[in-house]
């Protein structure tokens, strides 16, 4: 070894003033820097504010009532039994089979069909993100003419996902600028002007930014048009237990369209409902005809995860089928998920009524109408900068309000801070 | 083709649907039978009669085929169907004890017990990923005073291990370089291929290895990388080549430099066995470091699942060294912009291992010496294995290259028909390039494998 080191020393000193060496320019001379993302720059900018009285309602992740990060009993449980009995080895492509399999219960159905027919092309996948990223991959792979439909608004991240999947995106009507409320009408008007089979992404429940859910009625009529349509229902399910607090109502909208025999793809997270944000966990779903179909299909879902990242992370997968796989877990989960969501509701409560007990003019039953970890509050981009600058209150430029950074001991400050900047409006 | 249903009363008998339904299931197509309600967005036509709703459940996805086995991790699969009990898995290179299972470190249990008795939480990271762990990585790869990252001249950023890693990165040269070539061994590793194929980043190879020495054709490779076009990136194993385990002398390496910065390329370095090919982290780090004190820019992939054991937590980095820290901080914006619509940012758990293992003095110690028992276990199987081919082959044939291989893999100049006799006769696991793992082979097996290369290297054409 020390022969080695010593000839390469040597080396240096004779080549440091070699030919060709690119000290002074660079390579990387046309990068330019990449704008700060819109979501994720708002915790950077939060983070670096030395003001007291700052309050983080910009990233959905759930905060307690003293606005903590929160990390579930079920999973520290889950944590103390997995220590020290994984073996570390590389999951299959697919991902954890056990933690897939409770997965698709969750969205599907505890005793779908479906899975027992094993028509459900599944792989573990990174997080929602992950599972997006994947069926835009497979999309543009195998159904390279078809385009995707977004909402307006969506969730940011969406358009780069498909962007950089190279599957060009179209929009249709979601939110109701006036109302805050669901544009169903012009909603419809898109779904049928929209070419036959055309590729839909839809939010099945606690849509983000918005906050606001279709009524089953409306999924029925969505779903109906769908199949007049043929289209093709792809679910981003990131809240699955966090809307309502009850999982299976929360994923009535799928459920809703599996009834009438739509052969959807889904991508499920458990950042929010499990807590396990950095951790990566989710799942994509496809769908299929027939399980010989499942099986070519889940083929080549692993075939685009091989060179992205080879195979998905195991600890969070672990603590997931332990917590769903033991019944006194799960009935655990269950409770932590409600006591999550019941608090978000609260608050929403708690900020209308502050809102309106200051003697705002504007009307906020768009607070306790939305569902969800946000609140599509209305307020303009540069009502928002307002609340920044002069009030420390963080939050993304199109007015979404986390409900999850929302405390008892926030909410006076944040309705008065609101009442500040729209009271002119 | 879809027609309405719609009936005339509210709600239309139960019996009287389930009758129609029995009456029209027709092989795939299921018929959907829904009670409309008066609807306000929707205007029903028809009144006093009922009609059916017909799902075809044609997938969108009807023409998707079984894809090909993964050659690498398809290899595992093919070997857990196997009931023989001689059955030898030597396919993915996992290490495994000499009793062949899965060894997780002593020191990734004691900075999982601390994590877990520190009670910390499970927030998102940032896009670019852990913070400590970015710093530790840089540190380990290039040395702690290294000046690059005095002057904050390196971008990190975690990565999914070496596969992600070197996905962000050839997404970046796609990107920034389009058109640029990347040049890849021959052979090299499997999925470098489809990393670069799927980033649409054209790739051509250089010769590595020669069949005839069973060791570098160096002359090959100096030839190729020169004839590539000016400003190609040069993807180099910065220690024990996978698949071959043959790495270039010090010297080699230092002409390997020369040509490349004669040609203006840019090296591009995967790091995947760093203490694993000698058991010494900085001397496996020392080409990387060569080609760093020469002032060039680099790019390195890093990943710790060999080394730390940590496969399933996919942990590793991507490393752009620039030659200004305005560079630096650029590259690294424009890196994290390709990894947020891929996964958003990576997972906490390998990080935080990682960060608490290298960041603290003496679980860094223990782990320098966990390392070298894993790389010793490694060197004496190679003996031992060269040892029994010796003894047992008596048509002369010269097995040093086994000594002279380094790392966990061995090229055994096995053609692809020896493969197949190597595991359809021999029940041995490998792939088909005619690499083994010795990570998987242990002392009381060498004989028995031994048998089974000379029966197919001798008996197989």
């Amino acid at each position: 070894m020390a022969s080695k080191t010593a000839a390469i020393c040597r080396g240096i000193s004779r080549r440091s003033s070699g030919f060709g060496v690119r000290s002074m320019s660079s390579w990387w001379r046309n990068v330019e820097p990449a704008p700060k993302d819109p979501i994720l720059g708002v915790t950077e900018a939060f983070l670096a504010d030395p003001s007291p009285n700052k309050v983080n309602v910009g990233v959905g992740a759930y905060r307690d009532d003293n606005g903590k990060p929160v990390v579930l009993e079920c999973v520290r449980e889950a944590e103390r039994r997995i220590i020290g009995n994984q073996n570390m080895e590389y999951l299959p492509m697919g991902g954890s089979v056990k933690m897939v399999e409770e997965t698709l219960k969750l969205a599907y159905g505890e005793n779908s069909d479906l899975i027992k027919e094993k028509r459900i092309a599944a792989v573990q996948a990174l997080s929602g993100t992950g599972a997006c990223r994947l069926f835009a991959d497979f999309q543009k792979r195998f159904r390279p003419d078809s385009q995707i439909y977004i909402p307006v608004p969506t969730w940011a991240n969406h358009h780069n996902i498909w962007r950089d999947a190279q599957v060009p995106q179209r929009t249709f009507h979601y939110y109701h600028p006036v109302s805050k409320g669901l544009d169903f009408a012009s909603l419809m008007d898109d779904i049928k002007n929209a070419p036959n089979g055309s590729f839909f992404l839809l939010h099945a429940c606690a849509h983000n930014p918005t906050g606001v859910d279709p009524t089953e009625e409306q999924w029925r009529e969505i779903s109906y048009q769908f199949k007049v349509k043929d289209h093709f229902a792809f679910f981003d399910m990131a809240y699955q237990g966090f809307a309502s607090g009850d999982p299976e109502r929360d994923a009535k909208s799928i459920r809703i369209f599996l009834e009438d025999g739509h052969l959807i793809g889904c991508a499920q997270s458990y950042a929010k409902n499990m807590g396990l944000y950095g951790q990566r966990v989710g799942c994509l779903s496809v769908l299929c005809e027939d399980e010989k179909q499942a099986v070519a299909v889940k083929s080549q879902l692993q075939q685009i995860a091989r060179p992205m990242y080879s195979n998905p992370p195991s600890h969070g997968a672990l603590i997931i089928s332990t917590i769903l796989s033991d019944p006194d877990l799960k009935n655990l989960w269950l409770k932590e998920v409600k006591v999550m969501a019941d608090r978000i509701i609260g608050m929403r409560t708690a900020l209308q009524e502050n809102l309106e007990r200051l003697g705002s003019s504007l009307s906020w039953e768009h607070i306790t109408n939305q569902i969800g970890m946000f609140c599509y509050s209305g307020l303009t981009p540069e009502q928002v900068d307002r609340l920044t600058n002069e009030f420390h209150i963080y939050l993304t430029r199109n007015g979404r309000i986390s409900m999850a950074g929302v405390t008892t001991g926030n909410v006076g400050y944040l309705a008065n801070a609101i009442h500040e900047v729209t009271k002119s409006a | 083709m879809v027609i309405s249903l719609a009936s005339a009363s509210p709600s239309a008998s139960p019996a009287m649907l389930e009758n129609l339904k029995a009456q029209m299931k027709l092989g795939s197509s299921h018929v959907m039978f829904r009670k409309e309600k008066a609807n306000p967005f929707i205007k029903t036509q028809s009144s006093g009669r009922i009609t059916m709703a017909l799902a075809v459940n044609v997938s969108r996805f009807e023409g998707v085929t079984m894809a090909p086995p993964d050659p690498i991790l398809g290899v595992s699969e093919a070997f857990k169907a196997d009931t023989n009990d001689m059955k030898l898995n030597l396919g993915v290179g996992a290490y495994r004890t000499e009793e062949l299972q899965p060894y997780v470190l002593n020191v990734v249990k004691k900075a999982e017990n601390r994590m877990l008795e520190r009670r910390e939480n499970k927030e998102y990271l940032p896009i670019e990923g852990l913070a400590a762990f970015n710093k530790v990585t840089a540190e380990l790869l290039f040395g702690a005073d290294n000046p690059i990252i005095q002057q904050g001249r390196v971008a990190t950023v975690q990565g999914l291990s070496g596969t992600g890693s070197l996905r962000l990165a050839a997404v970046f040269i796609e990107r920034y370089f389009p058109g640029a070539k990347v040049l890849i061994s021959s052979p090299t590793w499997g999925n470098h291929k489809n990393i670069f194929n799927d980033s649409r980043v054209p790739w051509s190879e250089y010769r590595y290895y020669d069949p005839k020495t069973v060791g570098l054709d160096f002359d090959g490779l100096i030839s190729d990388i020169k004839a590539a076009p000016e400003g190609s990136f040069v993807l180099l194993h910065g220690c024990a080549h996978n698949p071959t385990g043959i790495d270039p002398t010090p010297e080699q390496w230092e002409k390997i430099a020369d040509i490349i910065q004669e040609r203006n390329h840019i090296p591009f370095f995967d790091v995947a066995y760093q203490g694993f090919a000698s058991g010494s982290l900085d001397a496996d780090a020392s080409s990387v470091r060569l080609f760093a004190a020469r002032g060039l820019e680099i790019l390195v992939a890093q990943s710790y699942s060999k080394n730390l054991g940590l496969y399933a937590e996919r942990i590793g980095a991507i490393n752009v060294v620039c030659s200004t820290s305005d560079a630096a901080a650029r590259v690294k914006s424009q890196l994290k912009r390709i990894a947020r619509p891929m996964y958003s940012n990576p997972p906490i758990h390998g990080a935080r291992i990682v960060a608490n293992v290298v960041g603290d003095p003496a679980l860094f110690n223990e782990w320098k010496e966990e390392m070298e028992l894993m790389a010793g276990r490694i060197k004496n199987v190679r003996q031992k294995l060269f040892d029994s081919l010796s003894a047992k082959d008596k048509s002369g044939k010269d097995w040093s290259f086994i000594l002279k291989q380094i790392g966990m893999f061995s090229f055994t100049g096995l053609n692809k028909t020896q493969t197949d006799n190597m595991t359809d006769k021999w029940h041995v696991y490998m792939t088909k390039d005619g690499r083994i793992s010795l990570a998987g082979l242990s002392l009381a097996k060498c004989e028995y494998l031994a048998d089974a290369i000379i029966d197919s290297f001798h008996n197989v054409s």
